[in-house]
């Protein structure tokens, strides 16, 4: 263990790192995700199209190549940004297609009644969609949205790759350093594994807190 | 106005829940959101191009090269590498997720707890983490892999919990009753799980099984970091040597836009054969 205990304040630094990255991508994948899910289940048909597109789009591009192309891309022309908020931003932007595609199907999961009761009850769009669709929609897919936290944890590391220091490139950085690579890696794998472990345990409270007998 | 036929739970993307066939003024406040809607998405647009423009990014002779075969003949070849890496770690990570997950259904305890241990484990440790461990610590235990492996080893590793819970997820979808007739008809248990109940999962798991093997195939970009030379790595090399970074970095995406989304448009189009719900894959 002695190797985790000498470098401890660069782990620490990487945990924080991954921990910053991990909470503030995933609330602006939530973000993107409501907004993303507002436009495909609104009647809007371009609208409907942006939204699909978008989904379709971030599902089907490697996260790696969405972070190179920002990360050495955008400043070529002219967008400087700092590292982290480059990458904060495009893991948001990536994740929030998957929780939209969550939420949608969550969405679709709801009776047809619901929606025209709300409307029958002269709710706009935008209330039926917040006080009727999405409580209902959102408890249903606390599950996938917890699995989407937990793969947007995991895909934190790939800011490694393009030079961020988080958890990953600490103990990367620490076992070039001590060549220990045993305790180093498995310690850095338990940290991530408790971020996951308290992440599903989270979601079952949620979910039971939640549930509704119907 | 009749009503529409009953669609409770349309999965497919014409999601009318939350609207009604519009009427005049709901009309119009479609087709101005359709306006305001195609104005944002045209600004957006139109300013990604300014800044393009404006940093000299849109002169013909930055692009002209990925209209010259060979760049193109380099970056499909980092192509073929993709779809190497990609099968051959899928086809590892399959054949090891079937054993995890008719390990994790076994009636034994010696066999169950391993495999979920496994999934469990793996499913919380970063593939990127994996890599690191191959390159950086293997080596050290006088295991030095070849280049290729090294890439397809953490990948296998990863994906094969993915593979194992799509698999387990198919196994128990099929009803109770088809592996008690089958056992009924005097067939031993594995006979009745060869014969009977995988047949039935593998059909009902054949979309998420795409989509899966969509994600390892986003994986292999690690290569990336490992320095094989499959298409993001192939674009690092060009662009180093062209010095045209977001062109080709741009060319890459596209390239991987189209591949992934023929592959997923293939498990949607499995997906809408299949007379019965599919079931989630894991991530």
């Amino acid at each position: 263990m002695s190797p985790i205990l000498d470098h401890l304040p660069e782990f620490w630094q990487g945990l924080l790192v991954t921990l910053e990255l991990t909470a503030a991508s995933f609330a602006g994948a939530v973000v993107v995700g409501l907004a993303i899910t507002a436009m495909r289940v609104g009647p809007v048909p371009v609208l409907r199209a942006i939204g699909t597109g978008y989904v379709e789009t971030f599902q089907n591009l490697p996260l790696l190549v969405l972070l190179v192309l920002a990360v050495f891309g955008l400043p070529e022309i002219g967008i400087k940004a700092g590292l982290l908020a480059t990458s904060m931003v495009v893991i948001a932007l990536y994740e929030g297609a998957y929780i939209a595609e969550a939420l949608r199907s969550g969405v679709n999961a709801i009776a047809k009644g619901q929606g025209e009761a709300a409307r029958a009850l002269g709710l706009t769009f935008g209330q039926s969609l917040r006080h009727v669709v999405l409580p209902q929609a959102l408890r249903t897919v606390v599950q996938p949205i917890g699995n989407i936290f937990i793969a947007l944890t995991m895909n934190t590391s790939l800011v490694a790759a393009v030079g961020v220091v988080d958890l990953t490139a600490a103990a990367n950085r620490v076992n070039l350093v001590e060549a220990q690579p045993i305790p180093i890696f498995v310690g850095a794998g338990l940290a991530y594994a408790a971020v996951a472990a308290v992440a599903g345990l989270v979601t079952g409270r949620l979910e039971r807190r939640l549930a509704v007998a119907r | 106005m009749t009503a529409p036929p009953a669609r409770r739970r349309s999965s497919g993307p014409a999601s009318t829940l939350l609207f009604d066939e519009p009427g005049p003024r709901a009309r119009r406040r479609i087709t101005v959101a359709t306006v305001a809607g195609t104005v944002v998405a045209l600004a957006l647009l139109a300013l990604a191009v300014r800044q393009f423009a404006a940093n000299g990014q849109l002169a013909a002779a930055r692009w002209q090269p990925y209209a010259t075969w060979p760049m193109w003949r380099y970056l499909l070849g980092g192509l073929r590498s993709t779809a190497l890496a990609a099968v051959v770690s899928a086809a590892l990570a399959m054949a090891a997720g079937l054993a995890l997950a008719l390990g994790r259904l076994s009636r034994r305890r010696p066999l169950r707890l391993p495999a979920a241990a496994y999934v469990e484990v793996v499913r919380t440790i970063p593939a990127l983490l994996l890599v690191y461990i191959v390159l950086f610590a293997l080596p050290r235990y006088g295991l030095d892999l070849p280049l290729l492996w090294k890439l397809v080893v953490p990948l296998a590793v990863s994906n094969a919990a993915g593979f194992a819970e799509i698999f387990r997820a198919g196994v128990l979808s099929v009803e109770r009753g088809q592996g008690e007739a089958a056992v009924a008809l005097g067939l031993t248990h594995g006979q009745s799980l060869r014969l009977v109940v995988l047949p039935q999962a593998a059909r009902r798991v054949l979309p998420s099984i795409v989509s899966q093997s969509v994600g390892l195939l986003k994986d292999t970009s690690l290569g990336f970091v490992v320095s094989y030379a499959e298409l993001l790595y192939s674009g690092k090399v060009l662009a180093n040597y062209n010095g045209l970074l977001i062109q080709t970095y741009i060319v890459v995406a596209l390239i991987y836009l189209v591949v992934n989304a023929s592959l997923s448009k293939l498990a949607r189009a499995l997906e809408a054969r299949q007379p019965r719900r599919r079931i989630p894959g894991a991530g």
